[in-house]
């Protein structure tokens, strides 16, 4: 293959963006910024920030082709535009959070480093080369340790930090015995080649060896029982806007790039069942279980969140498996639509905690007073994640449950599977409204009842994940038709 | 007609009104609620009186929604949805009228009152299982805002306790719902289409789908023994969200057994009719048994409210055209009932006395301090024991008649029910109203009862509430003619064959 470099950064000007949007705000603030308050400096670095994600948006737009690029290492299907736009949307979410809530040092290292996590999850939602994926997969996971890690004042966040690391280390080395055990397997390390080599080959007893390796990462990926351990501890002690991005967007991108790898490269191997179904289906089932229950024991809201993603990220592998049949929409619109509650909740817990404490419960106790917007806000959001209607999470699961239902009936493990996710939906209405009761009903403790100011560009961001959570919950299609 | 789905639009768009107004004016809040809701009443009256009766139903929108699912928007009417319209509009002009009180969060309590109306015109006018079911959720969730702020007795207990058992309720109808469309390989969500995908399925998965969606509607019905959300449900509620929950919420899941459960599974229902019957027998008994001995005045009006609701759900497990017929006229009958016994124990009497004891009530002369709050308590009492002339008495007699033709068991069952109502009301009347006029306990307690006269808020929503019972107890035809029509359809006579034989 004779490489054409036009066409490669014609592919990859989103990313080019981003990372040049990354580069600038560093050289900018260590030149101009110097001198100015911290809050400016935070102004400035996210401003550009989000021209260069506007900018990426633009080009992700531009760059419509659909196809395979650069010698089939890049896919530019719909799937792939549909995730960069949803991680597009979810990093700007985040970063319009950060003015006037983060309260770190080093403003446009923190941004810079969210743009090149944006990057990589970008890139993991074209990847169709084992290696650019696991290239791309680093590059998010490593910008997500050091995000995770950023607040040098609170011992939670390093040991948040430490453990997401470890944890992700290990799930990497996994990643990659199983890609090296796949190209051995096929000597290609491109998803259609490995496909057509597999789909060739008879079932092995190295293959079941490969898959389990990607499985492991994905779990881990996902924050899917038992490779969950990691969530709660990071949810709880990352800075509130980097757990947003951790929430959200890298789910996004993660789901994508697995399931592109497990629908294409190794769906294909084992005829109308895959072999990776039954180990997903256990997955997703223990998660659930274990999500939904442990939820109800939590007093700490941000490992009620982790736990409820856990829960949620059951759910997702169920799509991952309704996907085989009946395509990446519903999966990606789960996600995305996910990722916009989460990424508010997150931003409603930073805005809180520029006046003050938001770990527990409790931290939350008349809300209502003391900002109605915030109240207002984390009201559609949870609602969403509980998935009543007319808020997206509802439609969402409801064409989950659906497909699901509909791959195998009640013969297959996904029919069973939506069954017991949507009774446990009923176990998890009772966490969510514990949530919404401290907001709505308890009233402030004595001491917290000073109203919150909600700084301008936060509070647009909210408003703007609210209002897509509803628009995208009324008019589904309109999203659908985005994937198909 | 078709203006029916503006009470809808209606509904919500009073719900933001009431929320941006609320901030500065409970009184404006207020004004922006009784509008809402009687313009809903409004467009339902007019619908109604423009209404000819037809077998089926009359489709009033249907737009493509979701095409990936197959999901239409579709909204229609027949008889027995507009009965419950109308019924929607009177409870909830009514409310608003017996809310009127409200001043803290005023705002807040408008706008959450009016999106359940808003949810609940939704279900009574949805065609399309999907459109049904998003309205039915969208209806659960204000229920818990509006107990747990401004309810009494053990709010947060109460109202959570609900709205798990409505969801999980509504969980088990999503579940049927789903599988009916997998297994049945549907085209898309409409109800005809679902019919069309039941009857592809064997009649094993019909019993257990049936099980399914019927249970959880009726559990919103407070079927006997998965009723006990309602009476803690309703004594913790304020009282606008007591006449609401009683008036139209319970109706909720009564038509959604009428509507969705019994057309999709006839084979399922022919299954499970006998085992409804006795359950819904047990819960008139039970209940009723439970009413007489309870101290609360409020517990006795919420038991009271599962008892007659067991003869709805009677109504409709008799399977046969006029004990249904008789199962919506009760439907109409209770929800204005209900919201009467409600507003006189919730909002006459103890926002006055703030005490729900009976034996607290019965040391007051209640009848002389609050002669109008007697009065239509006696009134809406003597409606609930079935007595002719008021709208109970057409409703049970035709759902007893009915039943009597599948199974005169259950009719005789049902019968001791309403000798009971008639013991468990007349207690009630007795004790809190004209209790003991012994002056040595009499007269301190009197000279201490700072009884404010009862409003004109208070008195509107009153009269238009017995009104409402003493026109439909004296012209029953008035809905039965609406509603007969209705279980002509085809749809509905394949559901309602069973019971004939």
């Amino acid at each position: 293959m004779k490489p054409n470099y036009t066409e490669l950064f014609a592919a990859l000007s989103p990313e080019a963006a981003l990372i040049v949007g990354a580069l600038l705000v560093v050289v900018l603030d260590l030149t101009l910024g110097r001198k100015k308050i911290a809050e400016a400096r935070w102004h400035a670095a996210v401003r550009i920030a989000l021209l260069a994600v506007g900018l990426a948006g633009c080009f992700t737009f531009a760059s419509g082709r659909p196809g395979a690029e650069f010698g089939g290492a890049f896919m530019l299907d719909a799937l792939a535009q549909a995730t960069r736009y949803s991680v597009l949307v979810l990093a700007a979410l985040s970063l319009a959070l950060l003015p006037g809530t983060a309260r770190m040092r080093h403003p446009a290292e923190f941004v810079a480093v969210v743009l090149f996590a944006t990057a990589g999850f970008s890139v993991m939602a074209t990847a169709q080369n084992l290696l650019i994926a696991f290239l791309a997969l680093e590059l998010a996971s490593l910008s997500l340790y050091v995000l995770a890690g950023f607040d040098k004042t609170r011992p939670e966040s390093a040991e948040a930090a430490l453990k997401y690391f470890l944890f992700g280390g290990v799930s990497a080395a996994f990643l990659l015995f199983g890609f090296s055990l796949l190209y051995g397997l096929t000597g290609s390390i491109e998803l259609n080649v490995i496909a057509r080599e597999l789909g060739a080959q008879a079932a092995s007893p190295l293959l079941v060896v490969a898959l389990v390796m990607v499985l492991v990462a994905f779990g881990f990926k996902a924050a899917a029982v038992p490779f969950h351990l990691w969530a709660p501890d990071v949810y709880q002690g990352a800075p509130a806007p980097a757990a947003a991005l951790i929430a959200s967007a890298s789910k996004v991108a993660g789901f994508t790039f697995f399931a592109r790898l497990l629908w294409s490269g190794t769906g294909a191997s084992s005829g109308q069942a895959p072999a990776w179904m039954l180990t997903l289906a256990i997955l997703a089932g223990a998660s659930l279980l274990l999500g939904n229950v442990a939820a109800l024991a939590q007093r700490n809201l941000r490992r009620l969140l982790a736990y409820s993603a856990i829960a949620h990220a059951g759910i997702m592998l169920l799509g991952v498996m309704t996907g085989t049949r009946f395509g990446p929409g519903a999966l990606l619109y789960y996600t995305f639509t996910y990722g916009l509650a989460t990424v508010g909740t997150f931003g409603v817990i930073a805005i809180i905690e520029r006046a003050g404490r938001c770990q527990d419960l409790d931290d939350l106790a008349g809300l209502y007073r003391r900002s109605p917007l915030l109240a207002g806000c984390l009201l559609m959001f949870v609602l969403s994640l509980a998935g009543i209607p007319p808020l997206a999470g509802f439609f969402g699961k409801f064409l989950l449950f659906s497909q699901a239902l509909r791959l195998t009936g009640l013969t297959g493990p996904a029919g069973w599977l939506a069954i017991a996710a949507i009774a446990l939906s009923a176990v998890a209405l009772y966490y969510y409204l514990i949530v919404l009761k401290r907001a709505f009903v308890t009233p402030a403790v004595a001491g917290t009842e000073a109203r919150i100011a909600v700084p301008l560009k936060p509070a647009l961001a909210l408003l703007l994940a609210a209002a897509l959570l509803l628009a995208l919950g009324v008019f589904p299609s309109s999203a659908l038709r985005l994937v198909t | 007609m078709s203006a029916l789905p503006f009470t809808i639009y209606v509904s919500f768009t009073g719900a933001l009104l009431a929320l941006a107004v609320g901030a500065r004016s409970a009184a404006r809040a207020r004004l922006v609620a009784l509008s809402t809701a009687v313009a809903g009443l409004a467009i339902t009256l007019v619908a109604g009186a423009g209404f000819t009766p037809q077998a089926g139903l009359h489709t009033l929108v249907d737009l493509p929604w979701i095409a990936e699912a197959g999901i239409r928007y579709h909204l229609a009417a027949d008889g027995i949805s507009l009965t419950l319209v109308v019924l929607t509009g009177l409870a909830a002009t009514a409310g608003v009228l017996f809310s009127w009180n409200i001043e803290e969060r005023a705002g807040e309590f408008f706008a959450l009152y009016l999106a359940l109306i808003g949810g609940v015109y939704g279900v009574f006018l949805s065609a399309d299982a999907f459109t049904l079911f998003a309205f039915y959720e969208i209806a659960i969730v204000p229920k818990y805002f509006l107990i747990a702020i401004w309810g009494s007795t053990n709010r947060e207990h109460g109202a959570m306790k609900l709205v798990l058992y409505s969801f999980a309720g509504s969980a088990l109808v999503l579940a049927g719902l789903l599988w009916v469309h997998a297994a049945g390989a549907a085209t898309g969500f409409g109800l005809g289409e679902l019919i069309a995908a039941a009857a592809r399925v064997s009649p094993g998965e019909q019993i257990a789908m049936f099980a399914l969606v019927f249970l959880g509607f009726a559990v919103l019905a407070g079927l006997f023994p998965f009723h006990t959300w309602a009476p803690t449900g309703h004594v913790a509620a304020p009282t606008a969200a007591s006449m609401l929950l009683a008036g139209v919420v319970m109706k909720l899941g009564a038509y959604g057994c009428l509507r969705v459960a019994l057309p999709l599974f006839p084979e399922g229902f022919a299954f499970w009719q006998p085992t409804i019957a006795w359950l819904a027998v047990a819960g008139i008994l039970y209940a009723g048994f439970i009413a007489l001995v309870q101290d609360d005045f409020k517990f006795v009006i919420g038991y009271s409210s599962v008892s007659h609701m067991g003869f709805v759900l009677l109504g409709l497990a008799a399977g046969n055209p006029p004990a249904v017929a008789g199962a919506v006229l009760q439907m109409f009958s209770h929800g204005v009932i209900a919201g009467l016994l409600f507003a006189v124990v919730g909002r006459m009497v103890y926002e006055r006395t703030h005490t729900r004891r009976l034996a607290d009530l019965r040391a007051l002369p209640l009848h002389r301090a609050l002669p109008f709050a007697a009065l239509v308590f006696v009134i809406a009492g003597l409606a609930s024991m079935g007595l002719p002339g008021f709208s109970g008495f057409p409703a049970e007699l035709a759902i007893l008649i009915g039943t009597w033709k599948t199974s005169p068991a259950w009719a005789l069952g049902a019968g001791a029910g309403v000798v009971l109502a008639a013991a468990f009301t007349l207690r009630a009347i007795q004790v809190a109203f004209f209790g003991t006029t012994d002056k040595s306990a009499a007269q301190p307690a009197a000279a201490s009862l700072p009884c404010e006269p009862i409003t004109l808020p208070e008195r509107a929503g009153a009269m238009l509430l017995v009104a409402a019972t003493v026109y439909v107890g004296l012209n029953p035809d008035a809905l039965l003619d609406w509603i007969t029509p209705a279980l002509q359809s085809p749809v509905m006579q394949a559901a309602l064959k069973g019971g004939v034989s």
